[in-house]
């Protein structure tokens, strides 16, 4: 079975390559990738029961004498996330073929979208089941890289714009990441996460903080913690609707990964409770506010994203066995249902043309189907019972409760406000996207636009506008892309026009809603999976299990 | 563990520099900020090896005298991904140029939303998403918009898909 732990890794890996060299073959290309991600789905499950029954499973790579080589564990907490990270991944994978986003050659000079998707997951694999420090930046790198490509992909002005502060705000943190991993190395000559669990213990408490501090900056920005979440809801609206998805579910939760594990196992001691508590309220209080001042459902999604990070971090901060294990139950819960909102948004998109609340008005009569798609999940994140939102919630108000300092108090109040405001922005994207009559949304948009003529409005602009200016023909051969245009039409005018597809892609619909699904599979489980969360947290909390299988000798 | 000064500073002067070329508005200076700040941090692990010895080849030089060779590895590893990231870097400055014709950093439409609203000294929009004409939308993509253009039924020609994301 330990052969069985570099494969999640590996097998995308090769598939990406193969990809690469079948680009012109786009239905090779689909299988290929397909078949790929689902077996790293049923890899991911054998390791998860495997590490389950049998302890952490380990593999050293290179060959090299066992302390000294690169180590791959896969424990509970690891084979959880790998599996729910490629199931996630195969339903995007589905639903933009269906989409049809992945056959596009006309634009880019090969089909780049499945290679680099594959990356993607490969480093999502390698980031969980990483055994050291090193091994972790450089997981973290590859599926940055990927990342970079899939939020800029086809270039245009938006994304660009967006693509630049997010590369820039990212090799900062990746920069930080490798300056805390020489001062570790300085610190104890190690970067194995087993032997540092060793040995941080024995260094002076001021340098132990200083390298804690330094790695919790780091997964602070890849997590999107406040205050270090401004980047993650300009840049993630502007990607393609299943990049966006699949970001959406798994980039911050490898952050928020890298942040329990290192706190888990390498600090124990130092808790940080007061800080991560703190950040975690304001993270929750802002991003929430942030999400209820959207007008763009994508924008408002990205809010409710950085605002449920929130949750993860409070459970992280309690560190206590019932705080850790909420916090895997939300990340669980929160890939799937963030993710299957994206998605749901891209199915809203294509059959009404814009994702602008403004714009949008009649979808439940429009599409009834649709309309369940976007109730479920919302009321699911918003935390109504009996949904997996809500058993999340309820562990770490548990565990909160049973921790019973006043700033847990606090942290309570503040997760149910959330919720709450959760609920609200949920509900007003519904009532104005779905329940209102188009011709209500195009008398409003006409009324705004009456504004904008008045001169009181952005019309007045200074040209920063997202598109390109009609004056830049300077790439030569570029076939002016449609989509730097922005759609200005509402959904009233669209049905006008007859401009909308009346139907979706069966696969598109299929694949959101079979996340949908697994989303409330979630809640009907619930108790075997928080079960299996508890036993994750306690080998957490007891960080022998996890040394100890990395390092049986116990040496030093 | 004894410390090259010398490397020291150097390490300390590039990532003190990158961090000030970072924060420039030119994509351009700011990728030179990435690489000083990356190659300061390179260094520093070059520090963290410790003394430096002679070449690390096993069996011909004796492990006492050898220098680390963890860092240097870790170093190869890191350039080999700054490098990568230069060269993206370049192609969106390049990318920016083109549609642009300058490569500096953009506001954040978030910021820029704020700003205007503040210049115009008009209420959020979410202020009352219902009231009638009592101030202007939301972002900027509402509001190029262009007066109403009513289209014969059957849709003109082109503009089919009405989305902007999905066939890229």
């Amino acid at each position: 079975v330990n052969l069985l732990v570099p494969l999640p890794v590996i097998l995308p890996l090769f598939a990406a390559g193969l990809n690469l060299m079948l680009h012109r073959r786009q239905r090779t290309q689909r299988v290929v990738s397909t078949l790929t991600l689902v077996a790293v789905v049923a890899l991911a499950a054998v390791l998860l029961v495997e590490a389950d029954r049998s302890g952490p499973q380990v593999a050293w790579v290179g060959a090299w004498p066992e302390p000294l080589g690169i180590s791959l564990v896969a424990d509970r907490l690891s084979a959880l996330m790998l599996l729910v990270s490629a199931t996630v991944t195969l339903a995007v994978m589905v639903f933009s073929i269906g989409q049809g986003m992945t056959s596009d050659t006309r634009r880019t000079p090969m089909s780049i979208y499945h290679p680099t998707f594959l990356v993607l997951v490969a480093g999502v694999a390698n980031a969980f089941l990483a055994g050291d420090l090193f091994n972790l930046f450089v997981s973290f790198e590859v599926l940055l890289f990927a990342s970079y490509v899939l939020l800029t992909l086809g270039g245009t002005g938006a994304r660009i714009r967006a693509g630049t502060i997010y590369v820039v705000v990212n090799m900062l943190s990746s920069m930080l990441f490798l300056a805390s991993v020489a001062v570790v190395y300085a610190a104890t000559g190690s970067l194995n996460l087993a032997q540092l669990a060793q040995r941080l213990g024995d260094l002076p408490t001021p340098v132990a903080l200083v390298i804690q501090l330094m790695l919790l900056v780091t997964f602070a920005i890849k997590a999107a913690i406040f205050p270090l979440s401004f980047w993650l809801p300009d840049s993630y609206p502007t990607a393609p609707t299943p990049v966006t998805a699949v970001f959406a579910g798994l980039l911050t939760k490898v952050g928020v990964y890298a942040i329990l594990r290192t706190q888990s196992l390498l600090f124990p001691d130092s808790p940080l409770t007061d800080l991560l508590l703190w950040a975690a309220l304001a993270t929750m209080i802002v991003g929430i506010l942030g999400a209820v001042a959207q007008s763009d459902l994508k924008r408002m999604l990205s809010f409710t994203l950085v605002s449920h990070i929130g949750y993860m971090v409070f459970g992280i901060g309690l560190a206590t066995v019932a705080g850790f294990s909420g916090a895997i139950f939300y990340v669980v819960h929160h890939i799937t249902i963030q993710t299957s909102l994206f998605l749901v948004i891209g199915l809203v998109e294509r059959r009404a043309g814009t994702s602008s609340l403004l714009r949008l008005g009649g979808l439940a009569r429009l599409a009834p189907l649709l309309g369940l798609m976007f109730f479920v999940p919302a009321m699911n994140l918003a935390g109504i019972p009996p949904m997996s939102g809500f058993l999340g919630k309820v562990g770490l108000i548990d565990a909160g409760l049973e921790v019973g300092t006043p700033l847990a108090f606090t942290l309570i109040a503040g997760g149910v406000l959330t919720s709450l405001l959760t609920l609200y922005a949920v509900a007003k994207a519904w009532n104005l996207a779905f329940w209102r009559t188009p011709e209500q949304a195009h008398e409003m948009v006409m009324s705004l636009r009456d504004g904008a003529r008045d001169g009181r409005g952005y019309g007045a602009g200074d040209g920063d506008g997202w598109g390109v200016p009609a004056s830049t023909g300077a790439s030569p051969g570029r076939d002016q892309p449609a989509d730097d245009e922005e759609e200005t039409r509402d959904l009233q005018e669209l049905l006008d026009v007859g401009a909308l597809p009346s139907r979706l892609p069966r696969s598109m619909v299929g694949s959101a809603g079979a996340l949908i699904g697994l989303s409330l599979g979630i809640t009907l489980a619930a108790g075997p999976l928080y079960a299996y969360t508890e036993r994750a947290a306690t080998d957490l909390k007891d960080r022998d299990v996890y040394i100890g299988s990395v390092l049986p000798g116990g040496s030093s | 563990v004894t410390a090259n000064i010398a490397l020291v500073v150097v390490a300390a002067a590039s990532v003190g520099g990158g961090v000030y070329l970072m924060l420039e508005r030119s994509l351009t200076r700011v990728l030179i900020g990435v690489i000083m700040l990356s190659n300061g941090v390179n260094t520093m692990i070059l520090v963290a090896g410790g003394p430096a010895g002679r070449a690390p080849l096993s069996k011909l030089v004796d492990p006492d005298e050898m220098s680390d060779p963890l860092p240097q590895a870790l170093i190869l590893t890191a350039i080999v991904i700054t490098l990568g990231t230069t060269a993206f870097m370049l192609a969106m400055s390049h990318r920016n140029w083109q549609l642009n014709g300058h490569d500096d950093v953009q506001d954040d439409a978030e910021d820029r939303i704020v700003r205007r609203r503040a210049e115009q000294d008009v209420p959020s929009d979410t202020y009352d998403l219902n009231q009638r004409g009592e101030y202007t939308p939301d972002d900027e993509q509402a509001v190029s918009v262009p007066p109403h253009r009513p289209t014969p039924a059957g849709g003109g020609p082109g503009r089919t898909k009405a989305g902007t994301e999905e066939d890229s």
